[in-house]
């Protein structure tokens, strides 16, 4: 093969495989769904929250609009203080929306569901969510339903 | 008895010193990278040799591979009624393991041991002699071309078994059992994330790539230098890559993908 030819061969190859790299960046991994743009926080104080982690999805209404941040212990109410991310452009939630923190399926993973107020005010950078539930625990649930059925019976 | 225990020994000692001679030969090769990296024309051919060769085989792996992927994972997977995670699974252990290994496996069964019998030969035919005498350094001028080809080509192949096999799983899960494509998609973009899956995967075949050329240069370049002994040399580059990638990768894993 004459040298011009080695040289094509191989500057396919190199182009052919950065292209798949591209491709998996792009196509396969979330580097392809990365919000970009502005984004503002908003914390949220819950009693349990189950096994929510950062990097969970914020929804409202079933939609992706944010990302679970931060999750941090808080000494002082004894409570998980999660920090979410919004995307700015989802800027107008009412001052009394809650937080309930839900399970994709069955043994799917965990995400906060924003579900809007009525207020007239809205939710700013840095302001904590008040109205709050917390993840739904397998076990207190079964512990619940034994000790109805005990006093029932 | 005592022969015995002598023979142990020599057997220790000898496998000592070929570590240590390699480990030398390693050093002397890193510093003559930079001589390598001023000859780019001898580089691209290298590239030819090593890489673009070696495509053919790994894009057929990688789709066979993404394709036994998806059916193994689907039978299981349709047990708990999670179908729909099958674009994870197979985007997971395409990019985190299987790319990386199986690449570096075919690497060093079609790449490398070409490399040795290459050097092998060389040294036999003493042409790396007779560069010695001209006064031209055969680490610089023949072996590091090819060392910067390997661990350039790897990562390039590993991403190519990566990207076949994603699409073959594709083509079994949406083509053969009737997968919804756009679940497929959105479940693996969503637990796939680039910086931990995709460039740790990446990681790993550059170093997979210098090990696997490392150890075939070395074997060429310290074979005894008869047609047996290249025969050998060899057989034992095959060996000791493909030991050495799975025992790095488990080294890797372990340092990568912890908590």
């Amino acid at each position: 093969m004459t040298n011009r030819g080695v040289e094509i061969a191989v500057g396919l190859f190199v182009a052919i495989g950065l292209g798949a790299l591209l491709v998996l960046a792009m196509q396969v991994s979330n580097l392809g769904l990365a919000e970009r743009g502005e984004v503002y926080r908003l914390t949220a104080d819950f009693d349990n929250i189950g096994g929510l982690k950062e990097r969970s999805p914020v929804t409202a209404a079933g939609v992706t609009v944010g990302r679970v941040t931060a999750v941090e212990y808080k000494m002082d109410t004894f409570s998980a203080r999660v920090t979410l991310e919004i995307q700015k452009r989802y800027d107008r939630f009412p001052m009394d929306t809650g937080a309930s923190i839900y399970t994709s399926g069955i043994l799917g993973e965990q995400y906060v569901e924003l579900n809007p107020g009525a207020e007239e005010e809205v939710l700013a950078d840095g302001d904590v969510i008040g109205l709050t539930q917390s993840a739904f625990v397998l076990e207190e649930l079964i512990g619940r339903v034994l000790l109805n059925r005990a006093e029932g019976g | 008895m005592l022969d015995s225990i002598a023979g142990l020994g020599r057997f220790a000692l000898r496998f000592v010193e070929r570590l240590g001679r390699s480990q030398l030969f390693g050093l002397e090769l890193l510093r003559a990278l930079g001589a390598g990296l001023a000859r780019p024309r001898l580089m691209v051919e290298q590239m030819y040799s090593i890489g673009v060769m070696s495509s053919l085989i790994t894009v057929v792996a990688g789709l066979f591979v993404g394709m036994v992927l998806g059916l193994q994972g689907y039978y299981t997977l349709s047990d708990f009624g999670a179908e729909d995670s099958l674009g994870q699974l197979v985007a997971l252990s395409l990019v985190r393991e299987l790319g990386p290994v199986v690449t570096a496996l075919l690497f060093a069964g079609r790449a490398g041991s070409a490399l040795t019998a290459e050097i092998g030969l060389m040294k036999a035919t003493e042409q790396l002699s007779a560069l010695e005498m001209m006064a031209v350094d055969p680490l610089r001028r023949v072996l590091a071309p090819r060392l910067i080809a390997g661990f350039l080509s790897m990562p390039l192949l590993a991403a190519l078994f990566s990207m076949t096999g994603v699409g073959g799983g594709y083509f079994v899960a949406v083509g053969l059992v009737g997968i919804d494509p756009g679940s497929f998609w959105s479940q693996m973009q969503s637990g796939v994330d680039f910086h931990d899956d995709i460039l740790n995967g990446v990681l790993k075949s550059v170093v997979f790539g210098a090990v696997v050329t490392w150890i075939s240069l070395f074997e060429g370049y310290d074979c005894i230098p008869t047609s047996e002994g290249v025969s050998r040399a060899t057989t034992r580059t095959v060996v000791h890559s493909s030991l050495a990638v799975l025992g790095v990768d488990f080294v890797l894993t372990a340092l990568m993908f912890g908590e």
